[in-house]
């Protein structure tokens, strides 16, 4: 599995490539990030045209719309529910000020972007959360946005697809977006029951809430190339225990060691892998 | 005068509550104890097993913290390992094909936290009840004796029918879990617990819990008898109800508020 090299840290400078760190005269006007793994400077335009990856193979975050843009067959998407915004139920502190900022800074209304699309001709319903919302946190609006989608697809006889990033339950929503994860999982149950196929891809971060109800969930479960994938958080596990935790606690590789997902699919290779999936699962659904 | 939040906290948390399994020994009889999920081992945190109330049988669940140090240790202070979610899910399913109904009772501060809990798949337990609590066949009443710590408390929480002790809390975050996210000090715990609007009231303002349970007499016998009796009832009422699978689902389905508009006007409940 060569696309799982990036986990081990190069030894030296020659094994990573070269000595990364010296600055070189760059084009100007060309903006770049740095490889968190490798270390190497990536202009953005090479970094977009490789799908938000790394030559290394490190998958950085990405926002919920490109990746959409990513799977659905061209100019196959329509956005469902997109009016379906979160409020300030329990008039917590500075909750409806973050709200504001985030929706302005990530130019999202909410943490999760639904609807249909085709793809690889098949039509299916598709959801994918957005780590630069509020780290795609689940309050009362992303619950009924995913409820809504599966009682559609439920309705429609489709497969769904959903990429999960998520830091949990929001807490700012106290005990309402908790009651989420049941009302959420209630749906998936009904979809499921009708005999229609549900794919999810966990990505980078994908914990808490969202892990205990249907990240957790899919027919078949796939996972991105080093994405944190759990219930606890590591530093709160580490704090309780006050044990050292094992290398590569909670990465992708560990939970598919552990079995808790049938696959790590990088990328670059997951359109294929989902049509061909959805192709395989064409049919389902009771009448 | 009602209490402060955190101060329902303390109480909720207090050593000398009763637990778990006093309620199982104050309200039925014949309680047989079953051990094990089939598939790893045998979760202290939860004690469940078959017995009877007014006769009838059923399938009772309880996360059990203990009252002594030692108790507390061994039940890892009623925070559940995977394998007391997968133990509670093989009693559900054996009370659904023998048709009796099922009573858990919640008390735990959350799922259990650790490096095993998460190789042997926390989340995906959590998620598994959930699921299939939602279409279990047999009626389900869940009630909250303490804490009800977020998806660890859920778990045993898919109900027909959700009862909260008065001093019981059910939140998605420990007060100062919250505290220490939101203002990096977990010492602002009760400055949070108000905020997280985690009390019985409350939980039955938003309509997340039926029936707040009073605790003048908690403990007594004569406070077993009166819960045992509300039970025996809500049972009766549950066993009739010819839809109780789509009245579950709805029951959850309709929990949330959100706007449907841009200009953020709250209007679902």
């Amino acid at each position: 599995m060569a696309f799982l090299n990036f986990i081990h840290q190069p030894k030296n400078e020659l094994e990573q490539g070269g000595r990364a760190s010296a600055p070189v005269q760059q084009d100007l006007g060309e903006p770049e990030k740095t490889c968190p793994n490798c270390r190497k400077q990536i202009p953005l335009s090479r970094l977009w045209a490789a799908k938000n990856t790394c030559t290394c193979g490190y998958h950085f975050r990405m926002r919920a719309r490109q990746r959409i843009g990513l799977i659905a067959d061209s100019k196959s998407f329509n956005e469902m529910y997109e009016d379906i915004v979160s409020v300030d139920p329990l008039d917590f502190p500075g909750y409806r000020e973050k709200l504001e900022t985030v929706q302005h800074a990530a130019n999202e209304m909410e943490a999760v972007i639904c609807g249909n699309c085709t793809i690889g001709g098949t039509e299916c319903a598709v959801f994918a959360m957005d780590p630069y919302f509020m780290m795609g946190s689940m309050g009362c609006a992303v619950g009924e946005k995913i409820t809504l989608l599966f009682e559609y697809a439920t309705d429609k006889h489709l497969p769904v697809v959903g990429f999960t990033v998520s830091g949990g339950a929001r807490m700012q929503e106290g005990l309402l977006s908790l009651m989420q994860m049941a009302k959420t999982s209630g749906a998936v149950k009904r979809h499921s029951d009708a005999g229609l196929f549900y794919l999810t891809v966990l990505t980078d971060p994908t914990t808490g809430g969202v892990t205990a109800s249907f990240a957790m969930e899919g027919d078949i479960i796939i996972a991105e190339p080093g994405a944190t994938v759990g219930f606890a958080g590591a530093r709160v596990i580490e704090q309780t225990t006050k044990k050292s935790l094992p290398k590569g606690f909670q990465k992708s590789e560990f939970i598919l060691e552990h079995g808790f997902a049938d696959a790590i699919v990088p990328r670059e290779w997951q359109k294929d892998v989902i049509a061909s999936l959805l192709s395989i699962h064409k049919g389902g659904g009771k009448a | 005068m009602s209490l402060q939040p955190y101060e329902r906290v303390k109480i909720a948390r207090g050593a000398k509550r009763p637990t778990g399994c006093d309620y199982i020994e104050g309200i039925f009889t014949d309680f047989f104890e079953l051990h094990g999920d089939r598939r790893f081992a045998d979760d202290a945190a939860i004690v469940g097993g078959v017995a009877r109330i007014d006769g009838n049988p059923v399938t009772v669940i309880a996360i059990e913290k203990g009252h002594t140090a030692k108790e507390r240790m061994q039940r890892a202070f009623g925070a559940p390992n995977p394998e007391g979610y997968r133990k509670a899910l093989r009693l559900m399913k054996q009370a659904e094909k023998f048709g009796r109904p099922v009573i858990c009772f919640i008390d735990t501060s959350g799922a259990f936290c650790g490096i095993g809990a998460e190789e042997r798949g926390q989340g995906q337990a959590i998620a598994e009840n959930l699921c299939e609590m939602m279409t279990l066949k047999v009626p389900i009443l869940s009630i909250l004796i303490g804490e009800g710590g977020s998806g660890g408390a859920l778990a045993l929480g898919v109900a027909d029918r959700v009862w909260m002790m008065q001093n019981a809390v059910y939140s998605v975050i420990s007060p100062e879990g919250c505290a220490s996210i939101l203002w990096k000090d977990s010492a602002k715990a009760d400055e949070a617990a108000a905020s997280l609007k985690l009390t019985a009231e409350d939980a039955y303002r938003f309509g997340i819990v039926e029936h707040i349970l009073n605790e003048a007499e908690i403990g007594q016998p004569i406070f077993y008898k009166k819960l045992k009796d509300k039970i025996i009832k809500e049972l009766d009422m549950l066993a009739s109800d010819e839809n109780l699978i789509e009245n579950r689902y709805n029951r959850f389905r309709r929990i949330g508020r959100y706007s449907c508009n841009p200009e953020g006007k709250d209007e679902t409940t």
